[in-house]
């Protein structure tokens, strides 16, 4: 495998609520030879607070990312499927939008048209590393794992700057998943949304979404959901049946991160830590493995 | 004050967002795989009607525009290539700049939270968003037994990670605010 080098935006959520996908990046990136060089004192996308409320703000916010990624010059990769959106859009904006980039290049205090590739690790490992090339690292098999591979919406949507094979049916995650062993169960819900940006909000809109999500992966004979999204992610384990004091989860299928399976799969030392990390203790599925 | 009829929305939405809301033959299809569309207000299709019309104070202070999840579903699926969420996106900033009565005040308070914790610290933290957010949204106890879990499972970080140059992050916040959208 040809080494792969690129300037990492990690995002806030790994570092924070979901330190257990940034965890599992850094740890399956160094197992596969992806040199992985954090982007110097980044900040945050404004996600979709940002792109809601103010469109110079959210732009101009990613702006500054990309301009600290066009001084190095690398192609940036990105974890957090909402991140990965805000870049990419933004770089799509400012790169086919002069004036806009003139204002950016002011508010920012520097250039911002970067012009490499943005890229998110599941289309990296997926299509530059290849799965034939993953296959032969698999050193535990996920064998027993019943998975519904969950894209949600920011890998996907929309299909100009996303990365994925299919904006209604994709399949990288699933042929991902297969090449670790898993059994991949079909359902309707790959892309459906999970109500992320309202999860404070409004949560009883949220708690629907999740719900159905659940009782879908469980139609579907699922024991696991996995993601590519800490927004989903946290969605998920927490907002099952929100309630002032009480915490309940009744549908305790675990919610993983594919980095997570990667590195399971490859028999890396780490993995428990991460798993101890998750609201939906996924430790009685993952004793059933063995 | 916001007149009840703009003949220029259209054109106001085009200029934001790029998008040709007048293309849209009211087929549907955006409200039809709408996550949302059971907490709406109006209906996706009815929006980008009400937009034609030029019903700017009705669209301005509807739920509806807040409640989008910004899926991009309809954006993706609509076959004139509207970006119907884009729209969306236009129509609350024009809500926000032009200070209207908005039909979901508390999702404004959220936005205006987690915006408040990057210009503060650069990076987001779910402590200091709690900490704006809960007080003033009038629901500090939601979420103790969900917050007792995140500790215990270490997803609270009581010491927020910030970005060293927060001048800069201020300044893009100061030229954002002052080129009103």
């Amino acid at each position: 495998m040809a080494t792969m080098s690129f300037t990492y935006y990690p995002g806030c959520s790994q570092s924070g609520s979901a330190e257990e996908f940034g965890d599992s990046t850094l740890a399956v990136c160094e197992a596969l030879g992806i040199e992985l060089l954090e982007l110097p004192d980044w900040s945050c996308c404004g996600a979709s607070s940002g792109h809601m409320t103010n469109d110079l703000l959210s732009v101009s916010l990613p702006g500054r990312d990309l301009a600290a990624a066009r001084a190095l010059g690398r192609d940036m990769l990105v974890v957090c499927a909402a991140c990965y959106s805000r870049m990419k859009v933004s770089q799509r904006r400012i790169l086919e939008d002069e004036e806009l980039a003139g204002k950016v290049e002011d508010a920012v205090g520097a250039d911002p048209r970067f012009t490499g590739r943005i890229r998110h690790l599941l289309d990296v490992l997926v299509n530059d590393v290849g799965l034939a090339e993953i296959k032969p690292r698999v050193v535990r098999s996920l064998g027993g794992l019943k998975a519904v591979p969950y894209y949600g919406c920011l890998l996907v949507r929309p299909p100009e700057v996303c990365c994925c094979d299919s904006v209604e049916n994709p399949t990288d995650l699933d042929r991902f998943l297969a090449a670790l062993g898993a059994e991949v169960r079909p359902w309707s819900f790959k892309t459906d949304c999970c109500g992320g940006s309202l999860s404070l909000s409004r949560t009883d809109v949220v708690e629907r979404l999740v719900n159905r999500l659940f009782e879908r992966a469980e139609e579907a004979g699922a024991n696991c959901i996995v993601t590519a999204c800490p927004m989903c992610t946290a969605n998920l384990e927490m907002r099952q049946k929100p309630s002032k004091f009480g915490f309940s989860i009744p549908h305790p299928i675990p919610v993983l991160y594919f980095t997570e399976m990667l590195g399971l799969a490859m028999g890396l030392p780490d993995a428990e830590e991460w798993f101890k990390a998750h609201i939906i203790d996924p430790h009685p599925l993952l004793k059933e493995l063995v | 004050m916001i007149n009840n009829i703009s003949p220029q929305l259209d054109k106001e939405l085009e200029r934001r967002t790029g998008q040709k809301v007048r293309d849209c033959y009211q087929c549907r299809k955006c409200s039809a795989g709408c996550p949302v569309a059971f907490a709406m207000d109006l209906l996706p299709h009815e929006v980008m009607k009400l937009v034609q019309y030029g019903l700017q104070e009705r669209l301005l202070g509807c739920s509806t525009v807040w409640l989008c999840a910004s899926c991009e579903t309809c954006s993706t699926r609509c076959p004139n290539d509207i970006d119907v969420a884009g729209v969306m996106d236009g129509l609350r900033q024009m809500a926000l700049e032009k200070g209207a009565a908005v039909g979901q005040p508390e999702i404004v308070l959220f936005h205006d939270s987690f915006l408040r914790g990057i210009k503060l610290l650069g990076r987001t933290n779910e402590t200091v968003l709690m900490g704006q957010y809960k007080p003033l949204s009038g629901r500090l106890l939601d979420d103790m037994g969900l917050a007792a879990v995140m500790m215990l499972k270490g997803k609270i970080k009581l010491l927020p990670r910030m970005v060293k140059d927060r001048k800069a992050v201020r300044r893009i916040f100061d030229a954002a605010g002052k080129s009103g959208g």
